[in-house]
């Protein structure tokens, strides 16, 4: 069974149609990207697995969304209790205006765990997980804002990991960093996808071709190719993709 | 040459803008100085402790504050209980909860324009409703719950500004993790705005203590010779003991009504003072 898969999928926003029949199936334990032109769908798509599209107005979703053989939208499971088995981290480091601590915790707090040594274990794991842990753990209760951009994208990762999703999508996690910034969270792809199945959306060809094993190419809200990387990256099928992945367009 | 010359006019008038900009500033700075003189050099040297705890007197130089400082500082507690939660909750509500609809438009510019009525007008609506209607009489709750009316636009405006000043890219974090509207709400938004939030309710009790017509309209006493004990009780304020000094003839008590402003000039700069002090804080904090 596939972790997630996507049975003749399409959304709407109010008239506008932005996914076309959609259908993809991603791995378990891997890295799948997501790579096309801007407004290709290709965020649409990864919002859709967390119902995080919900949020926006006039969105409506038709077609089977499925994580681990379940329907995420007929009702089997509430909307909350499938974004704690799907987290997602966001283009820009987003932390709470807390600390370094409590933004890690925040996920297991409502979640109802008040133990104390529960929850300094599972922030520090979440922090190790994220390859955080060393540079912050003297100072677990300075704001989360005095932190770099790159380690505060990384704290947004394990606050994410804190309440161990399944499934981590990653909404152009590097854009907003610097290339040190990059490096070190395309590292730490390599090393997550052992406990989760990440799908990542770039505009970065090389960042898709270094992590994922997988990737999916979007055009106008169609899935045009979906192989493995290698593949799609040295003899893809279609012609949109060649042009794409070599710069003629996009 | 014409380049030339055009250059210079317009520098010409970048200095004279620059001028006329000067004379306003300074002008408007010399009519406060003038004003703080005048009081300061009427009224600073009948500040001692006794002005402070003495009841007022027929006796000029006998007079204190004491029950126009104790009726307010209850009035403004009762005004603070009452205008608070209803204020924040109605913020939070119409920002995070309401539908944009054109219901919520019309709500909206309402209370934008609640907060233009003259004070004198929630006196008369606080003496109908609450002194008349309600059979409160003029007693500190009565007054407490004009002037909750009369800044209660004012917390919501300011509630609902700090909480839309919330990056949305937070919302979506917390909703990202799995929780419900109402965890978002109360563990990331709310105190991400609660600078916000607290500024704008400083800014409202420094404006409801100023208030003076609304109370007078519905008969906070000018004389009142005793400490109000409970919501029940009658009670005068500081800007009123102010206003009865004013009226008298006698050139002493103009004395006592400057070392009055004195003491509520210097609690309006202390709670305005309070106030932007704890906005640069948070808008420090909430820098992205």
């Amino acid at each position: 069974m596939h972790k997630l898969e996507v049975i003749n999928g399409n959304l709407f926003y109010g008239d506008k149609h932005a996914l076309k029949n959609i259908h993809i199936q991603i791995e378990a334990n891997a890295v799948t990207a997501f790579i096309g032109p801007s407004g290709c769908g290709k965020s649409s798509l990864l919002r859709c697995f967390n119902r995080m599209n919900e949020l926006i107005e006039n969105a409506r979703t038709e077609g089977e969304f499925l994580l681990d053989g379940q329907n995420i939208y007929d009702g089997t499971f509430e909307v909350y209790d499938l974004r704690k088995r799907i987290g997602m981290v966001f283009q820009r480091p987003n932390p709470f205006p807390k600390s370094i601590f409590e933004n890690v915790a925040y996920g297991l707090r409502i979640n109802g765990i008040k133990d104390k040594k529960l929850l300094e274990e599972k922030v520090e794991q979440s922090l190790k997980d994220a390859a955080l842990w060393d540079e912050v753990n003297s100072i677990l209760n300075k704001p989360a804002l005095s932190l770099s951009g790159g380690q505060q994208q990384r704290l947004c990762i394990a606050r994410a990991l804190a309440v161990e999703p399944t499934v981590l999508l990653m909404d152009e996690p590097a854009s907003a960093l610097d290339p040190i910034s990059t490096a070190k969270i395309e590292d730490l792809l390599y090393e997550l996808r052992k406990k989760v199945t990440i799908v990542i959306v770039t505009h970065n060809m090389q960042q898709a071709g270094r992590v994922s094993n997988k990737t999916a190419f979007f055009y106008m809200g169609e899935l045009i190719e979906y192989d493995d990387t290698k593949k799609i990256f040295t003899t893809p099928e279609k012609e949109r993709t060649q042009n794409y992945i070599t710069g003629r367009f996009g | 040459m014409s380049r030339n010359k055009r250059h210079s006019k317009s520098r010409l008038n970048d200095k004279a803008f620059r001028i006329v900009g000067l004379v306003c500033t300074i002008s408007a700075l010399i009519i406060l100085g003038i004003l703080l003189v005048d009081i300061f050099s009427k009224g600073f040297n009948r500040i001692n402790w006794s002005f402070f705890k003495s009841l007022p007197s027929r006796h000029a130089s006998q007079s204190g504050i004491l029950t126009a400082l104790a009726g307010m500082s209850s009035l403004i507690f009762f005004t603070i209980i009452i205008a608070l939660p209803i204020g924040i909750l109605a913020g939070v509500y119409l920002e995070e909860y309401g539908k944009r609809n054109r219901f919520a438009k019309f709500v909206e510019i309402n209370i934008a324009n609640l907060a233009g009525v003259p004070s004198v007008i929630y006196g008369i609506l606080g003496l109908t409703l609450f002194v008349r209607m309600s059979k409160l009489g003029n007693s500190l709750l009565a007054g407490a719950l004009t002037l909750a009316l009369l800044i209660l636009p004012i917390i919501i405006v300011s509630t609902r500004e700090a909480i839309k000043a919330v990056p949305g890219s937070l919302r979506e974090a917390s909703y990202g993790m799995g929780a419900t509207k109402w965890q978002t709400t109360s563990r990331v938004v709310i105190p991400s705005a609660l600078g916000g939030i607290l500024t704008g309710i400083i800014l409202a009790l420094s404006r409801a203590i100023g208030e003076t017509a609304p109370l007078l309209v519905i008969g906070a006493l000018v004389y009142v010779p005793f400490i109000p004990e409970g919501p029940k009780d009658q009670f005068t304020t500081l800007p009123i003991q102010i206003f009865n000094w004013t009226s008298r003839p006698q050139a002493e008590f103009i004395v006592n009504a400057a070392a009055g402003i004195i003491v509520l000039l210097l609690i309006t700069l202390l709670l305005n003072g309070i106030a932007i002090y704890i906005r640069n804080r948070w808008y420090k904090k909430m820098r992205y």
